[in-house]
């Protein structure tokens, strides 16, 4: 009987069938090797990039002329290094700005009482399921009649706007659980709400924070079309998305510099991505709602 | 002596309320002067570009991130010294109004606009049905529709066949993490960022000479080999992207690639939560690993599969980033989120455009309420 259940399908040991082991190694395969070509090819001269496949320096790496010149002239000649900081710009504040409102709002219905509260908790959260679509023509002619268009503030009040009904919803959801004695020694010790809120709550809800950061995060720092309707090309504030994409515009076949710059775009999400998965997995789960 | 225990007391209330106020003008003067300096990209030109443009981020990272937290704590401020009975009726607004405004102003006010929008914005004399009589008459808002549709039906299922497929063998196999991070990494990658991948994947060079996309060099190698049985007459270099009909399905396996590994994530750790007891019967009784998987596994998911379905289904409809940027809209590619971006900026008719996003919303709505009917039966929604 055990025998029959270590054959089963949520018990590991036992040897998997080889069927089983080259299906996950083709697949694995198949979901690696467009990124390993991008990563391969962006220390490739332009030679090789435009004659021969990246595969061919892979099977050859001492026969091949590896160069980091293909950086060094995205990063200098190029836009690429201002559009990184301007990445910066927008996603940090993008990202704190949304979860500040968010873990305010999120205790305030949770534990505070005052009047139309289920109303605009409802409202609020109902608001995931619209598609950021519907806000642009409105906010675009906003935009264009007062002096938020191309600004930074604009695109951060954007993303915020855009950002907040989730972080509301994902946040309450965690700050409404925690133990109610918490407050009520601290009111008893006089605290007023801003303090229980800013010395108790926020340390406690870390975890919840945490999660709602990083897909904040992943999102701004990727989004392109926000950035293309709010910010806008011009080089003072193009993101990296935009700077990207107007590569792929003026030297679409330049694959040596599409590739470096491409990687350039990935690095900081990836490394986000890579030390707080933990965090993102759980956010994933729970944000799946968003519209 | 005197002095000293009139300096002890709680100053008056007037006096209280003239330091808020004085806290909160400070703050809005000062976050005020930091978005002037910050809105002229020249303020640190004497640094040089590159210090200029950190000495930019720093100034930046200061108000955006300490500016929100100034000003609550300056509206917490001005509430505290409020006589007592108005602070405790306004202290919770201090917490939700700035949220509210903001999703007022930025969700609750363009929606209603745009679908008001939609029906008046008609040349002059029309009726309000003019935008939604042109866009359904369009040959080119059309095939969009259609295009969304293929979408539709394809990656959303694609996806989650794939990602329940691995989820399930990469169970059992060693370093299973490892695996599973390969197949996960993409959800990272911004939609710009896969476009570029693939369109080196994809990556066309005439006949003759050698291939440098992965998919041509496969193609034309296979068929080299085809060609010298003598099963093949000749075989040529594809240009993916601009195939038609078939570009779509080179887009949409864009689309697949990236969304795989969040179909993975969750659906595994769906079936690790299925009960070992319920396989172990199964078994017992005789089924098959795949009658296992097919009657007891999938079944016990099938909530994790609809969300992770719905989920994908959503971003599907709105898909923008990675044909805008691999084709354009070109070679018969064009879906209703990128029809819409051009009738705001190449046509410049916000009519137009803002039917699009009412035949978005329209179209999200129903996968919407599915997925908020699927999450309160797991008892996970508000």
């Amino acid at each position: 009987m055990t025998a029959t259940v270590a054959r089963g399908l949520s018990v590991k040991s036992g040897r998997p069938g080889w069927l089983v082991r080259l299906t996950v190694v083709l697949i694995v395969a198949v979901w690696t090797i467009p990124s390993l070509g991008l990563l391969t090819n962006s220390f490739r001269s332009s030679v090789d990039s435009s004659s021969t496949g990246w595969w061919t320096s892979l099977f050859n790496p001492l026969a091949t002329e590896w160069t980091l010149d293909n950086y060094n002239r995205v990063l200098t000649s190029g836009g690429l290094f201002d559009a990184l900081i301007n990445s910066l710009i927008v996603t940090i504040p993008s990202t704190v700005i949304p979860i500040t409102l968010a873990a305010f709002a999120a205790f305030g219905f949770a534990w505070l009482k005052f009047r139309g509260r289920s109303l605009m908790f409802g409202v609020l959260v109902g608001l995931i399921v619209v598609p950021l679509q519907l806000a642009l023509v409105p906010m675009l002619k906003i935009y264009q009649s007062t002096e938020l268009t191309g600004s930074f503030l604009g695109i951060w009040l954007a993303h915020t706007g855009f950002g907040l009904p989730l972080a509301v919803f994902l946040l309450y959801n965690y700050i409404s659980q925690l133990p109610k004695d918490i407050f009520e020694s601290a009111y008893i010790d006089g605290a007023s709400p801003y303090t229980a809120f800013t010395k108790l709550v926020l340390p406690l809800s870390i975890p919840a924070l945490a999660s709602f950061a990083i897909l904040q995060f992943l999102w701004v720092w990727n989004d392109f079309l926000v950035a293309l309707v709010f910010l806008g090309t011009s080089s003072d504030v193009a993101v990296l998305t935009i700077e990207l994409a107007s590569i792929v515009g003026s030297r679409g076949e330049a694959f040596h510099l599409l590739t470096a710059a491409a990687f350039v775009s990935m690095v900081i999400p990836m490394i986000v991505f890579l030390s707080l998965q933990r965090y993102f997995v759980r956010g994933l789960l729970a944000g799946s709602v968003k519209g | 002596m005197a002095q000293a225990v009139e300096a002890m007391r709680p100053p008056p209330a007037v006096l209280r309320f003239l330091r808020a106020l004085l806290v909160a003008a400070a703050v809005f003067a000062a976050l005020w002067m930091g978005l002037r300096v910050l809105r002229d990209p020249n303020v640190f030109s004497a640094l040089g570009p590159t210090l200029s443009k950190l000495g930019q981020a720093l100034v930046a990272m200061i108000l955006g991130v300490g500016g929100i937290w100034a000003l609550f704590y300056a509206a917490n401020v001005m509430i505290e010294a409020l006589p007592g009975r108005a602070t405790e009726f306004l202290r919770p607004y201090v917490f939700v109004v700035p949220a509210v405004a903001v999703v007022s102003l930025y969700l609750i006010y363009p929606t209603v606009g745009t679908v008001v929008e939609s029906f008046t914005d008609v040349p002059e004399g029309s009726d309000a049905l003019t935008n939604y009589r042109q866009a359904f008459t369009n040959g080119d808002v059309l095939q969009a529709i259609r295009n969304n549709l293929v979408w539709l039906l394809i990656a959303p299922a694609v996806s989650v066949a794939i990602g329940l497929a691995f989820a399930a063998l990469v169970d059992r196999v060693r370093r299973e993490s490892v695996a599973k991070s390969f197949v996960f990494m993409p959800l990272a990658v911004s939609f710009v960022g896969a476009a570029v991948i693939w369109r080196f994947m994809y990556a066309w060079k005439p006949p003759g000479q050698p291939q440098i996309g992965v998919l041509n060099a496969i193609w034309v190698g296979a068929g080299g080999v085809l060609v010298d049985l003598g099963l093949l007459s000749e075989v040529e270099p594809v240009a993916w992207l601009q195939a038609i009909p078939w570009n779509t399905l080179a887009l949409i396996a864009i689309m697949v690639w990236l969304q795989v590994g969040l179909a993975m994530v969750i659906l595994s750790a769906a079936i690790k939560g299925v009960p070992p007891e319920l396989i172990e019967a199964a078994r017992i009784d005789g089924a098959s690993e795949l009658q296992t998987f097919f009657r007891i596994t999938v079944p016990s998911i099938r909530g994790s599969i609809l969300t992770v379905f719905t989920t994908i289904a959503i971003a599907v409809l709105k898909i923008f980033d990675i044909i805008f940027v691999t084709t354009g809209g070109n070679f018969d590619t064009s879906v209703v989120a990128v029809r819409m971006y051009q009738e705001m900026f190449r046509f410049r008719n916000f009519g137009q455009a803002t039917t699009m996003a009412v035949i978005l919303l329209i179209a999200v709505l129903p996968i919407m309420a599915l997925n908020i009917r699927n999450l309160r039966r797991q008892g996970i929604g508000a």
